[in-house]
Formats: structure tokens, sequence, C-alpha cells
């Protein structure tokens, strides 16, 4: 009864070259959903690079869909602000507007990015590389043999959540909270999903900002150390960001999604598709020093975020297109990683692809992704522990996809791990 | 053919023929000098080929862009001689340039 269900749901997702292409709407999540979102975009790159749909759940927006364009829009700062709205669909103003660094223009935006950033950075990574390596020993030791469980729940989630409860000093007993309230964060209308908007903005001032305030407080007490929350608390710029709860909360829920959902769902995809592609698999085993590009390759194919938007500040010709001061603009990176022009063979996932570090997951210009390393990191330490103990992840079902454009994850990857 | 020279941060000494009217990255990822890792592929959009310029030839490589500006403010460990390798063209006039990698890009 369940698979017919599905069947039924997938059924409803129209072929995308049947449709008009004036009125096309690619920001529909059940297109994410249901991955049937590549078609869709194939289209637009084809036929229209720069494509304004009139009408969506979200009203008129621009998609700009290939490699180039994406980089040309991304760092065209000036024009293309990020300011308050960084997804497809409005914050509804004015009580759900949080300010956070990543929806700020300059120059705010860089002195709050610059506060925080030495938490991530390389140095301050490779001094936590060897505690975090000792965690996904952990992990995976812990793991059933021989047994069906959820990769995303056991590995996946929790690998991330312990990363980021150490980039917060986030004390490790309530750590569950981390992933609960990225979930509770990006359950938005303005990605895709009909949620109670109340009750989410509740649940983010009564339990998140509480339990941060609580930490500030201690931390401002205590000297400077390299966490995000010491950070903020001890920044001369940031110092005072508690007396407006709406942007701590902001900056709070930035830090949490950005180091839960991204780097979550790339663990998720790497077993997704080492399992879809046998013989990168094999040639992972055979040669593991290709984990690092191998990385680069994961991070491109899932593109764990799949789009970021802008919205005009001035009116641009762009691409022949005459794009209007206030207009929403949608760089979908989910699109550019598969630009047929710029990346070879772009639906195939190779592990030993040429140039792999090149695909637009991260972003590009001022907002670039500020903790690419992080998540770099963790995926090619568990890889790397993962080919000492185990013959093989194998996949035993289809994996369960999430609601959303903008977060492209997996809710439930089924699978048995064999011992070496 | 201009000759530059690649300092890794560990010492290592990599001397390379770079063509005229190349980008410094594009010299230095042609010819497989790690630690340029140059993800936006030479479009000041990244930080990922970040190189600090020896002192006698700052005043050849020319000056940072706006942009370059911007980026660099992001990268770990900014010097007054830092430059982003893909906004250096290689010219007759920089035979011989040498430049210092850091130890990891960001």
């Amino acid at each position: 009864m369940e698979e017919k269900l599905d069947l039924k749901k997938e059924n409803i997702i129209p072929d995308p070259w049947s449709l008009p292409l004036e009125t096309l709407d690619v920001s529909k999540a059940e297109l994410f959903q249901n991955n049937k979102h590549g078609e869709y975009f194939r289209r637009l790159r084809k036929e229209a690079p720069v494509h304004y749909c009139p009408d969506s759940m979200h009203g008129a927006y621009w998609s700009i869909t290939k490699y180039n364009d994406i980089i040309a829009i991304d760092t065209d700062h000036k024009r293309f602000s990020s300011d308050t709205n960084i997804v497809i669909g409005d914050v509804p103003e004015p009580e759900f507007v949080a300010p956070m660094f990543i929806a700020m223009d300059e120059p705010k935006h860089g002195v709050q990015r610059k506060t925080v950033q030495p938490a991530v950075a390389p140095t301050q990574l490779s001094e936590m590389e060897e505690a975090l390596r000792q965690r996904v020993c952990k992990i995976l030791d812990d793991l059933p043999i021989n047994e069906e469980f959820n990769w995303v729940e056991r590995v996946s989630k929790e690998l991330t959540t312990q990363m980021l409860a150490t980039l917060f000093d986030f004390p490790f007993e309530d750590r569950h909270l981390l992933p609960y309230w990225s979930d509770v964060s990006t359950t938005t209308t303005t990605t895709g999903q009909d949620v109670d908007m109340f009750e989410r903005q509740r649940i983010l001032a009564e339990e998140t900002l509480v339990y941060f305030s609580k930490l500030w407080h201690k931390r401002a007490a205590e000297p400077k150390k390299f966490d995000f929350i010491s950070l903020f608390a001890h920044g001369e710029e940031t110092k005072d960001m508690i007396n407006n709860p709406a942007e701590f909360l902001g900056n709070l829920i930035l830090l949490i999604v950005g180091g839960n959902d991204t780097t979550r769902n790339s663990i998720s995809a790497g077993v997704v598709e080492l399992n879809r592609n046998p013989k990168e698999y094999d040639k992972l085993k055979s040669d593991p020093s290709l984990i690092p590009n191998m990385v680069s390759e994961i991070i491109r194919y899932q593109t764990p975020l799949g789009h970021m938007r802008r919205t005009a500040l001035e009116d641009v010709e762009f691409r022949g297109q005459k794009i209007r001061k206030g207009d929403r603009v949608v760089m979908w990176y989910v699109s550019g990683n598969r630009d047929e022009e710029v990346i070879d063979n772009p639906d195939e996932f190779l592990i030993d692809r040429d140039k792999a570090r090149q695909h637009v997951s991260f972003g590009f210009g001022i907002h670039r992704c500020m903790g690419n390393r992080v998540g770099e990191m963790q995926l090619r330490i568990l890889w790397e522990e993962i080919l000492k103990r185990f013959d093989r992840i194998e996949m035993t079902g289809e994996p369960e996809r999430v609601l959303s454009n903008f977060v492209m994850g997996y809710s439930n990857v089924p699978v048995i791990v064999h011992k070496k | 053919m201009v000759k530059v020279v690649f300092v890794e941060h560990q010492g290592n000494q990599h001397e390379v023929n770079a063509y005229k009217g190349e980008s410094l990255m594009e010299a230095a990822v042609s010819n497989d000098v790690p630690g340029i890792d140059a993800d936006c592929g030479g479009n000041c959009a990244c930080g990922t080929c970040h190189v600090f310029v020896n002192a006698d030839w700052l005043s050849k490589v020319g000056q940072r862009s706006e942009m370059e500006n911007l980026m660099l403010e992001y990268a770990e460990n900014l010097k007054s001689n830092s430059r982003l390798s893909c906004q250096i063209e290689i010219s007759e006039e920089l035979e011989g340039l040498t430049v210092e990698l850091p130890k990891e890009q960001y």
C-alpha cells in the first residue's frame, strides 16, 4: 500500500519537457524529495539558463542555472544583496526576521564572520583532528554488524552533531539538541514546507535562545577560547550581541544549520553513491589515496545546499535578460554542479574526477562557505577509518530524501555493514 | 617562458617555467605545485590560491583589486604581501619571481 502511494507521488511530477517553458517552476520541494529535479534544470540550462518564473508559492523569481553565471552573480555582491533573505522564500516580516551574517551585506557581514571564523580555520582544525578521529572510531566501532540500520541516524547525524558540539564547546550530554534545533530551523515555509511558523519561532526563542544565552554568559565570564560562543562573546564588535536576541538567535541558527545539514548529507551521499556505482567503490578500496578527491566529488555530486538567493539592488541586464531592482535571483548550485559545458560527464559520480574541487557547492565570493574545511575533514577522516574496518557498507533499500528545495538531504539510508 | 619559484611552507622549492599571459596560479596548477587549490578556477572568488610575494617583487606584480582585497580579508594569515595568485599575470618582468605558500589554503 505504501509503495503504491509513493508511486502515485512520483507520477504527479510531470516530465519537464512537456510543460510550457515560460511558467516552469523548479522551486517545488517535492521535485527534490523525489529526485526529479535533474531534468528540470537540464531543460533550463539548455533553453533558458537565466529564467524568469512569473509565479510560484514563493512569488516570482529568476533562476541562474549555469556554473559560470552562478560565479558571476555570487561575486557581484554590490548589486545582488544577501540582506535578510538568502533562500527563495521571503522570511515573513517582521516577527521572524533573525539577522545572521550570511544574510547581511558588507560591512556588517565581514565584521561578524571574521570574529567567529578562527574556530573553523585550518590552524584550529589541525588541532582538532586527532580528537575527531577518535570520535569517528568510536562511532564506527559501535555499529551493529550484519544487521540493518539507518546510516543517517547512526553515523551522519551523530558525527556532525559531535563535531558541532566541539565547535560550540556545547555540553556533550545535551548534543542531540543541536540537530533537533537545526531541523526545526530548516523546516520552514521559505524553503517549500508547510509548517506552523509560530510554533517554529516559539521553539527557537524559548528553547534555543534561552539555552545559548546561559552558555554565552558563562563564556563571557571566562577567558577567550576558540569556540563560536566564546569568540562572539569576546569579539570587540560582537560582545553586545547578547543584547540583540534576534541577531544572536540568527547567528546561532546559521552556525548550527551550517554545521549540520551540509556535512550530514554529504556523509549519507557518499554511501548512497558508492553503492549506486560499485566500480567507484572498488576503485576506492584499491586506492585509499583517492579519498580527498572523492570527498570533493561527493560534495559536488550531492550539492548539500541546493540554492542560495540574492535580491537585486538595481536593474541589471544579465545574459540578455532584464533583472529588475527588487527581483529574487536564485543561484541553483544543484544545477551549476551539473553544467555539462564546464564539467565533463557531470551526471557521473567519479571519485578520481579531474579538478573535482572545482564545484559550486560552497558558493563563491565573500559569502563562500566558512566551514568548508571542517566538512572536508570530517568526510576524509570518516572514509579513512571506514576503509580500515569494513569490507563494504551495503545499502539495502532505496534511500529516502527530505522535502526541501534548499537542503538536499536524506532522512533514511538503510545499510548493512560487513566487516573486513 | 618565464622562470618563477614557489616555496612551500616547509621549504620545498618548485621552479616552474610559466607562459607569458597566464596567471601565476595557472603556472602552479599546470606544473602540479602542491598547496594551490584554486577552487574557483581563477575568478578571484574563493581565496584558495593565496601566496606571499617576496618583498623584492611586490612592486612588480601589480596592485590588488578591490575584490581581491575583500577575498584576502577572509584568508588565514593575511599579510601585507599576501596575493591571490590567479590575479598575477605572468610577464617577462617577473623572471625569477619567488612566492611562498601558506601552510594551508582556506
